[in-house]
Formats: C-alpha cells, sequence, structure tokens
C-alpha cells in the first residue's frame, strides 16, 4: 500500500494498531450513528419536516438552545474570571479551588440534577431566600439555565487558563512602557490574545449544555410548551414507541452537533494561530 | 510553579503596570470564590448533609437494600467491562496515531472525540435502533432470544459509547509530545517491539493512562442519560446506580436517593483527587523529557 508508506519509521505494530482502531471506532460509534442517519432516511420528506417542526418540537427547541445559549453567557464571563484569578493571583486554598473546577465533570448528572433542584426549590438552602423575592428558580426554565450553568462551567475555564499561563508577560510590560494603563492593556493586549479561546470554550459549553439530560430534567418541571428540553422529548417519544418521530428530531440534533463540532475544530485552529 | 501562598501578585506580573491595584485582585478573588462557592462547594454539601439528614443508621439501611446493592452490582459490571475495552483501545490508536504519520490522521482523531459531542440521549437511542425490536437486527435477536437493549449488554454498549474517547484523547497529545526516540533507541539495541512497548513506553506514559481510566470510570459509573435510554428500568435487573438514585427521588425517598448519590459524590470526589495528582504528574514527566 503506497498510501501508507511510512519511510524511516522502524517502530512496528502501525497496521494492527491502526487496523483495530479503525474496526473499534466503526462499531462501536460510526456503525451505530449512521443507523440513525439511515432510519432517518425512511421517513419521507414531509414526515420529517411535519415531526421536527412541530409545535411542541418547536418550544422545546428554543427552551434548549436559548437556555443553553443564556448558560454560556453567564460560563463565559465568570469562567474567564475564575481562570484570571487561578492563574494570575496567589490566595490560600488556591490548588483545591483549581481541582474543584472540574467537579461538574466528575459528578454524576442525575447527583448534580437532585441536588440542584433539592437547593433550590422552595424550601431549600437557597430557593428559601429567592422565593420571598418572587424568584422561582426550580421547576421553571430557570433551573434549566442553573443546571446548563454547572455542568458547562468548566469547559470555560479549562480552555481559557492554559492561554492565560501562557500570555508572555513581556507584550503586557511592553503596554505599559509605550504608556497605557491596566485597563488599556487588558482590554487591547490581552483581550485579543483570549479572545479564540473564550469563544471556544463558549461554544464546548454551549454544545455540553444543548445534549444535557441528566441534571436537567429533574429541576426543570418538565412542562410541555414551557420547559421541555429536546433530548426528553426525544425520551417521550420513545417511551410512547413513536420511533420515527424520535428518530427524527434526534437526526437534527446530531445534525447541529456536527456544525458545533465544525465550529469548535475552527475556533480551535484559530486560537492555535496565535499561538505559533 | 513555586508553592508560594499569600503573597500577591503571582511571581511572574510583579510590576504594577502588570498587574491590578490590590483591591481590584481581592475584589475578582472574592467574586471568584463566592462564585465556585454558590455552584460547585453547595450542592457537594448539600449531597451529604442530605444523605445523613436522618442519622448514620438511615444512611447505612438505605445503603443496604436489596435493590441498591443489586444496582451497585451492576454499576460495577459495567465499569469493569467498559474501562479494559476502552483502555486498550486507547492505547491502540495512540500508539498508531501519535507514532506514525498517515493521511486521514486529524479526520480520525476528529472521528474518535465525536462521541463526546453527542446527546448522551442519542448515544442510547441509537443502540435502541439496531437491537430494539423495531431495530435493524431486533426480530433476528428475538428469535434468537438474546436481549440486549433493556438488558446488561445494552447498558454496557451505551456506556462503551459515552466513555470511547477518554483514554486515547489523553494519551495521543502526551505520546505525540513524547516523540519516539526513545523507542528507536530501544529497538535499534535489539528489544521486540512488545518489549520496547512494555519496558520504554508504558513507563513513560503511566500517569496518562491512570487520567484517561479514572475519568473514563467516573463516567462509566455515573452515566445517566444513554444508559436510561437502554435500560428499560427494571428493578434489581436492569437499573444501574445513577438509574436507581432516580427511581428513589422520584419516590418521593429523598433520603435514600441521597444516601446513594452520595456513593457518587463520594466517587466524583476520588476521582478529582487522582486526577490532579496524574495531571501534576504527566507535567513533571513533560518537564523532565
Amino acid at each position: 500500500m503506497k498510501l501508507f508508506k511510512h519511510h524511516n519509521n522502524v517502530l512496528p505494530g502501525f497496521g494492527i494498531t491502526l487496523g483495530f482502531t479503525i474496526f473499534y471506532l466503526s462499531v462501536i460509534v460510526l456503525i451505530p450513528l449512521s443507523a440513525l442517519v439511515f432510519r432517518t432516511t425512511g421517513l419521507t420528506w414531509s414526515e420529517f419536516v411535519s415531526t421536527v417542526t412541530a409545535p411542541r418540537v418547536l418550544a422545546s427547541y428554543k427552551v434548549t438552545f436559548g437556555s443553553a445559549m443564556i448558560a454560556a453567557v453567564i460560563n463565559s464571563i465568570f469562567g474567564v474570571l475564575v481562570a484570571w484569578v487561578l492563574v494570575r493571583y496567589r490566595f490560600p486554598g488556591r490548588r483545591i479551588v483549581d481541582a474543584l473546577v472540574d467537579l461538574p465533570f466528575a459528578l454524576p448528572t442525575a447527583v448534580a440534577g437532585i441536588t440542584l433542584a433539592t437547593i433550590y426549590s422552595p424550601n431549600g438552602w437557597v430557593g428559601r431566600f429567592l422565593e420571598p423575592h418572587g424568584i422561582k428558580v426550580a421547576f421553571t426554565p430557570l433551573g434549566i439555565v442553573l443546571a446548563m450553568t454547572f455542568i458547562g462551567l468548566p469547559f470555560v475555564v479549562r480552555t481559557v487558563q492554559p492561554v492565560i499561563e501562557e500570555i508572555e508577560v513581556e507584550l503586557e510590560e511592553a503596554a505599559s512602557c509605550l504608556g497605557a494603563n491596566r485597563w488599556q492593556t487588558l482590554q487591547r493586549v490581552v483581550f485579543p490574545v483570549l479572545l479564540p479561546s473564550i469563544l471556544t470554550g463558549f461554544a464546548l459549553s454551549f454544545a455540553r449544555a444543548v445534549g444535557e439530560y441528566g441534571s436537567i430534567i429533574f429541576i426543570a418541571g418538565n412542562m410541555p410548551m414551557i420547559s421541555e428540553i429536546t433530548p426528553l422529548l426525544i425520551i417521550t417519544k420513545l417511551e410512547q414507541f413513536d420511533y420515527k418521530g424520535a428518530t427524527a428530531i434526534a437526526c437534527v440534533m446530531l445534525l447541529t452537533s456536527f456544525l458545533m463540532l465544525l465550529v469548535i475544530n475552527l475556533l480551535q485552529k484559530w486560537s492555535r494561530r496565535y499561538a505559533d | 510553579m513555586s508553592a508560594q501562598t499569600n503573597i500577591y501578585p503571582a511571581k511572574n506580573s510583579t510590576g504594577r503596570a502588570q498587574t491590578e491595584p490590590a483591591a481590584v485582585r481581592w475584589l475578582l478573588i472574592s467574586i471568584a470564590l463566592v462564585f465556585l462557592a454558590l455552584f460547585l462547594l453547595l450542592p457537594l454539601a448539600a449531597v451529604f448533609s442530605q444523605a445523613f439528614e436522618k442519622g448514620l443508621s438511615v444512611y447505612l439501611d438505605a445503603l443496604k437494600e436489596p435493590d441498591t446493592l443489586s444496582s451497585i452490582k451492576l454499576t460495577l459490571i459495567t465499569a469493569a467491562v467498559t474501562v479494559p475495552l476502552n483502555l486498550f483501545f486507547g492505547v491502540t490508536a495512540a500508539w498508531a496515531i501519535a507514532k506514525f504519520t498517515f493521511p486521514g490522521k486529524n479526520l480520525l482523531i476528529t472521528l474518535i472525540d465525536l462521541p463526546f459531542s453527542v446527546s448522551p440521549v442519542i448515544s442510547g437511542l441509537i443502540y435502541v435502533l439496531i437491537f430494539g425490536l423495531q431495530g435493524w437486527i431486533g426480530p433476528w435477536l428475538q428469535d434468537h432470544d438474546i436481549r440486549i437493549v433493556f438488558a446488561v449488554p445494552g447498558i454496557i454498549l451505551a456506556t462503551i459509547f459515552v466513555t470511547f474517547p477518554f483514554v486515547a484523547r489523553e494519551l495521543i497529545p502526551l505520546m505525540e509530545a513524547q516523540g519516539k526516540e526513545e523507542e528507536e533507541a530501544a529497538l535499534v539495541l535489539g528489544a521486540t517491539g512488545l518489549q520496547t512497548f512494555l519496558r520504554v513506553t508504558l513507563p513513560n506514559i503511566k500517569w496518562g493512562i491512570i487520567y484517561g481510566v479514572i475519568l473514563c470510570n467516573a463516567r462509566a459509573m455515573g452515566e445517566f442519560g444513554a444508559v436510561s435510554v437502554v435500560s428499560g428500568h427494571i428493578r434489581g435487573m436492569t437499573n444501574t446506580v445513577p438509574l436507581h438514585v432516580e427511581i428513589l427521588y422520584n419516590e418521593y425517598n429523598y433520603t435514600a436517593a441521597f444516601a446513594v448519590a452520595s456513593l457518587l459524590a463520594f466517587l466524583a470526589l476520588i476521582t478529582l483527587m487522582v486526577k490532579t495528582i496524574a495531571e501534576w504528574k504527566v507535567r513533571q514527566q513533560l518537564e523532565n523529557n
């Protein structure tokens, strides 16, 4: 095979390891995912369109994508702040805080879900202080934003943090020598360097929030048209043995994920351009 | 990075122009810490507080319940099958990708990462579409009395899917950064391929493997959405620990739900600890090279 000829490489095992990689990838990921696409092609175009644009489905997109967008904005702001504080300042307990940032990755979503629902319910730890002010979090769309913010936070912090670590202090020194005050330096020197990573973190956090299920369903209230997320709608259809409906909606979500993946890859390429 | 505490600001930005005024620093640190306390620490504390609300004996009784024990058993079985398979795949894929050049490499890396960008619900659904009664080979399986979905094999398959990239995506950049000079030297000195891998490569990627495995394991034991779709929710049969938490919670049995959840929260804390150590070791190793 001329295509795979690698000159000057004495290391063994290329064929077998690559072969197994492609085999396992196909069996576990590619074939099952293509099953979803093929099953969707079993629907006629009008069937597909009427399923994925039914009012209840459209409402679920609005709830899912809208909440994910708000959560990603919150995460971008606080994520950058947390990353900045962790890299640039020294304070007692910094390492523990740093490790704790990954908690939403490590804590199973169901546990996060029941815990957030309990804390923010009207008589919960936080909910009881919000209730008198008329702020209801649990069992409302606000709860969805909260859960999505929780699970998305590490993405922004962990994307921006290494970039802040790599910033050359000389740049900031040069800016101040040239007469910039600290705010101008941050705004015109530091921020442009961070921007690609902030956008990447934003997109990662958004993508994760859109697909999220476990941590949301406990706190959302799950009212059709108001607080029903798209992944839940897929499960509801499946439980009603509406396989066609579930497949069609899942296909829309899958295409959205691929689109997000493409955007994220482009953003990462862009941020690497700054690094070189 | 040096382990200095209480010294503001960090070592590499001492000049006035390179950092913010003390008041601003304090303010930013406070906002960040309050945000994290509210969003991360509070939920963590709430899990344990709710679990022990009615005392230790109620807590232990909830854990000793037969359905809880069988869910723990199923979760352990699932992880015991999933983690070794994905570990083997991760090492194999990283060897092929990091040590060789071939066309389509970047595409392959993107495809390996794919399960991370798919909603957990879809990760379960795809197996229902293949193995379910209305699925591709569902009817054939039914005739031969083989159950995949709504049974343990389906749970394991969905878990393998969602934890698929963990080991590979940790090892690929690590092995790329380490290059292949050491392996080449070993081979030139007469070692076999297997000896080279076991004595040269493996010690170099040990902490990377531990890092990938601990994250893979945490997700395998904690996965909810994907497993929920394929499990069929048969109590004592196809319920993993996270699914059991859901059932207890929906039955308004909050103390028991949080008692079982506290096991998973404890697992999360151990995961974070091992992850932090492994991360530090990997960094150290890369700096030494």
